[in-house]
C-alpha cells in the first residue's frame, strides 16, 4: 500500500530526475518555463558566454509586460516608447528570442499580456505541471494544481540550459478556508486576511495549499488571485487542487490537450488531489463567511484590516510607526473615508476579465470623483478585447477612467506609469511597500469592488455602501 | 566565481524589519540588461534625496558604514519580487553577507547564487548585533560559524550544497549540466 500523498508530494515527485540526497539537491524537471524582458537579459548572455543552447525552446515561452508602455500610441502607434532605456530592454528580449529560438509575444502580438494572465488564458498552465518563471508572482499558476514558483535571473540560465533546476524540497502548509464569501467580499479580501493573520514570512520555505468550502466556489480566476499573492505571504508557491472548474476553463483552450489526449490528461488530473489522510506540515483555518473587504494601511501587505476597522496601533515597533508616518496615517483613525488621488484597477492579481466585470458593476451609471485619476490596464490583450467586446470600455471611459493597452503598468511603475509623490492610491495590485508604485507613492491595496468604490467617492470606501445604495 | 572560506568585517545595521527587495533596488532600475553598477543605485530611496544628494541620516552614508562587508537587517530581509538585481547590489556596493533572524526564499537562494552569504541567527545573537553596530565580526564557511566580538561564536545553517560551491568557487549550473543524461533520459520516459 502507498502511502497517502499531497497534491504538492505527487506533482514534486513525478518530476524528480535526480533525487535529493544530504550533499545535493534535487534535479527537478520543468514543464513550461514562462520568461519576460526584466529577469532574462543575464540570463540569455550567460548562455553566451558559456557557449550553451537553450535546451528546450518548445518548453519556454517569452512574452513583454513590464516595461512595456500601456499608452496606445506607444504600442501600435509608433510614438516611440518615453523610457529609452525601457526601449532597449524590449529590443534586447526581441534579439534574444530570434537567437536561440524562443517564441516571443512581442509588443504588438496580439496575444501579449502580463505573463501570468497569458500561461492560463492560452491553456498552457495545466494542472501537475512543474511552472517557472524569473518573477515571484509565478504563484499564480498554483490555482491549477501546478507546482509554480518565481526564480531569479541566475536559475533563470540554469532552465534555459537545461530545463532543469536544483530544489531542496520544501514544507507544506494547508490554508483550511471553510463557509462562503459573503456578497461583495473578493478573493483578494480573502488572500489579504490569509496574509494577515500568518504574517509576510508566514509561509517562508513552505507551499501553501488552499483547501475547503470557499475554495471550491470560486471560479479560476478568483483561485488565480488568490494563489497570486502567496509570495506575499512569503511561500514558495500555493496550489488548488484542480476540479470541474478547472477542467471546464481550460477545456478548448488553444494549447491545452485536444481530443483523446484532452480525456487521458483529465483522468491523469483527476488523481491530483491531495489523498485523504495525507499530512501537511503544518495548517491554518479560515472562516471565509467572518471576513469583510480588506484594504492595507501600511508597507506590505501583511499590514491590513477590515474595511470598518481602525488603524492599528503596535508599542515599542519602530518599523510599524515608520510605515505609519510613511503613510501619513495615525493610529486609531478609520481606514474608511481616507482621501484618494489615484485608483490603479489591474495587474497579475486583478486585471483578468472577472475584475474588470466586478468593477464596471459598480461603476457603470457613476463617474469617478473630481480630481481622482482611475487607471484601468487590462492583464492581457485578449483581455483587452473581451473587455469592449462587451462594452467594458465604454463604462470606464463614460466614467471618466483612463483605458489602457495590457502591460504591469502602475503595479511598480517600471514603464512610467506612476503615481506621484505623496499621494494615495487604492490598487488592485499586490505590493504596497514604499515606494512600489512611485517614488513616495502611498499604496493601499484592495479588491477590484473596492478600488471601483473608492474611485466614485475619492475616499477609501466599502464597495456594499455603493452596492447597496 | 571566487571562493569564499571566510569573511572578517565590521558590520553596518538596517534594523528595519521586511526590507523587501523594492528597498534594496527600486523597480524603475531594473530596466538594465547586465549586472554592471547596481551598487550606485542600492537602497536609492533610503540613500538619496530628490535631486540624488546622499541624505546624511541613512546609514550608508556616515563615515564608520565605509568598507563594512556585513549587513546586519532586520527580521525577514529579502521579501517580495525575485529580482537578483538585489543581491548583485549590494555584492556591488561591497557587502559579503546578510545577516538576520528570517531571510525571505527567493532572496537567499539569490545570494547563494552570487556569493552573498545569507546568515540566519537567532534571536539573542541578532539583538546583540544590533546593539553594537560597527563590531567586527568573523564569518567562516568552513566551520558555519559568525563570531562576535565577545569571542561567542554561533552556528548558522546553510545547504551543503551551496556551501560546497561557495567553498570551491564553483557555480552550480557545472553540475546541472553534469546532470546531462539523466535529464534526456527523464525526457524520453516523458515523451
Amino acid at each position: 500500500m502507498t502511502l497517502p500523498k499531497t497534491m504538492f508530494e505527487k506533482v514534486w515527485d513525478r518530476h524528480v530526475v535526480v533525487p535529493e540526497t544530504a550533499d545535493t539537491p534535487a534535479v527537478l524537471f520543468i514543464d513550461l518555463h514562462l520568461t519576460h524582458e526584466v529577469t532574462s537579459p543575464q540570463a540569455f548572455q550567460l548562455l553566451r558566454e558559456r557557449g550553451l543552447r537553450l535546451r528546450r525552446p518548445d518548453l519556454t515561452l517569452a512574452t513583454m509586460d513590464h516595461s512595456t508602455p500601456t499608452r496606445t500610441a506607444q504600442v501600435f502607434g509608433g510614438e516611440p516608447i518615453s523610457i529609452e532605456s525601457a526601449a532597449r530592454q524590449v529590443r534586447q528580449l526581441e534579439v534574444n528570442c530570434a537567437e536561440f529560438g524562443v517564441e516571443l509575444f512581442g509588443l504588438q502580438h496580439e496575444l501579449r499580456g502580463i505573463v501570468h494572465i497569458i500561461g492560463p488564458e492560452l491553456g498552457l498552465t495545466q494542472p501537475g505541471s512543474t511552472i517557472v518563471c524569473g518573477d515571484s508572482h509565478t504563484s499564480t499558476h498554483g490555482a491549477f494544481g501546478a507546482l509554480a514558483f518565481g526564480i531569479g535571473s541566475t536559475e533563470v540560465g540554469h532552465v534555459f540550459a537545461t530545463q532543469c533546476l536544483l530544489q531542496r524540497r520544501p514544507k507544506t502548509l494547508a490554508i483550511e478556508i471553510a463557509n462562503a464569501l459573503a456578497p461583495g467580499v473578493m478573493a483578494k479580501d480573502l488572500i489579504l486576511a490569509i496574509i494577515g493573520r500568518i504574517g509576510v514570512a508566514g509561509g517562508t520555505g513552505h507551499v501553501l495549499e488552499y483547501r475547503g468550502a470557499a475554495i471550491r466556489a470560486m471560479d479560476m480566476e478568483a483561485r488565480m488571485t488568490v494563489c497570486n499573492m502567496s509570495i506575499e505571504a512569503g511561500a514558495r508557491a500555493g496550489m488548488i487542487a484542480p476540479d470541474d472548474t478547472t477542467f471546464a476553463y481550460l477545456k478548448g483552450k488553444p494549447r491545452a490537450p485536444q481530443g483523446a489526449a484532452w480525456d487521458e490528461a483529465v483522468a491523469r488530473w483527476r488523481e491530483l488531489p491531495t489523498d485523504a489522510g495525507a499530512r501537511f506540515d503544518s495548517s491554518v483555518d479560515i472562516d471565509a463567511a467572518a471576513l469583510e473587504p480588506m484594504i492595507t494601511y501600511g508597507t506590505n501587505p501583511g499590514m491590513v484590516v477590515p474595511i470598518s476597522a481602525t488603524i492599528p496601533a503596535r508599542a515599542g515597533d519602530p518599523a510599524f510607526d515608520k510605515a505609519l508616518t510613511y503613510m501619513g496615517f495615525t493610529a486609531g483613525e478609520p481606514i474608511k473615508d481616507q482621501p484618494v488621488n489615484i485608483v490603479f484597477l489591474g495587474s497579475c492579481t486583478n486585471g483578468r476579465l472577472s475584475d474588470l466585470r466586478a468593477a464596471a458593476d459598480v461603476l457603470r451609471g457613476h463617474k469617478v470623483a473630481k480630481g481622482v485619476h482611475l487607471l484601468v490596464v487590462p492583464g492581457s490583450q485578449q483581455v483587452r478585447r473581451a473587455a469592449e467586446k462587451e462594452g467594458l470600455d465604454r463604462v470606464f471611459l463614460e466614467a471618466g477612467a483612463d483605458w489602457r493597452e495590457s502591460g504591469c503598468s502602475m503595479c511598480l511603475g517600471m514603464n512610467g506609469d506612476t503615481v506621484p509623490k505623496g499621494e494615495y492610491a487604492v490598487s488592485t495590485s499586490n505590493r504596497n511597500f514604499e515606494g512600489r508604485q512611485g517614488v513616495g507613492a502611498r499604496t493601499l491595496l484592495a479588491s477590484p469592488l473596492t478600488a471601483a468604490a473608492s474611485a466614485i467617492r475619492g475616499r477609501v470606501t466599502d464597495p456594499r455602501d455603493v452596492l447597496n445604495g | 566565481m571566487t571562493a569564499i572560506k571566510s569573511i572578517r568585517s565590521r558590520t553596518v545595521n538596517l534594523p528595519s524589519t521586511n526590507i523587501d527587495t523594492d528597498q534594496i533596488m527600486p523597480a524603475r532600475f531594473l530596466t538594465t540588461t547586465t549586472k554592471a553598477g547596481l551598487g550606485e543605485q542600492l537602497f536609492a530611496d533610503w540613500r538619496y534625496d530628490e535631486s540624488g544628494r546622499p541624505k546624511p541620516d541613512f546609514v550608508l552614508n556616515q563615515p564608520q558604514a565605509k568598507g563594512c562587508q556585513v549587513l546586519v537587517a532586520g527580521r525577514n530581509i529579502g521579501c517580495g519580487s525575485s529580482r537578483e538585481h538585489a543581491p548583485w547590489a549590494l555584492l556591488d556596493y561591497g557587502f559579503r553577507a546578510v545577516v538576520s533572524t528570517e531571510i525571505a526564499d527567493i532572496f537567499r537562494n539569490n545570494s547563494l547564487k552570487n556569493g552573498l552569504l545569507p546568515v540566519i541567527v537567532d534571536g539573542e545573537t541578532h539583538e546583540w548585533l544590533l546593539a553594537n553596530p560597527g563590531a567586527e565580526v568573523v564569518i567562516d564557511l568552513e566551520s558555519c560559524t559568525l563570531t562576535l566580538p565577545t569571542g561567542i561564536a554561533v552556528k548558522f545553517p546553510i545547504d551543503a550544497f551551496a556551501r560546497y560551491c561557495l567553498l570551491n568557487g564553483v557555480d552550480e549550473l557545472g553540475y546541472l549540466l553534469s546532470k546531462d543524461d539523466a535529464i534526456g533520459a527523464y525526457e524520453q520516459r516523458r515523451e
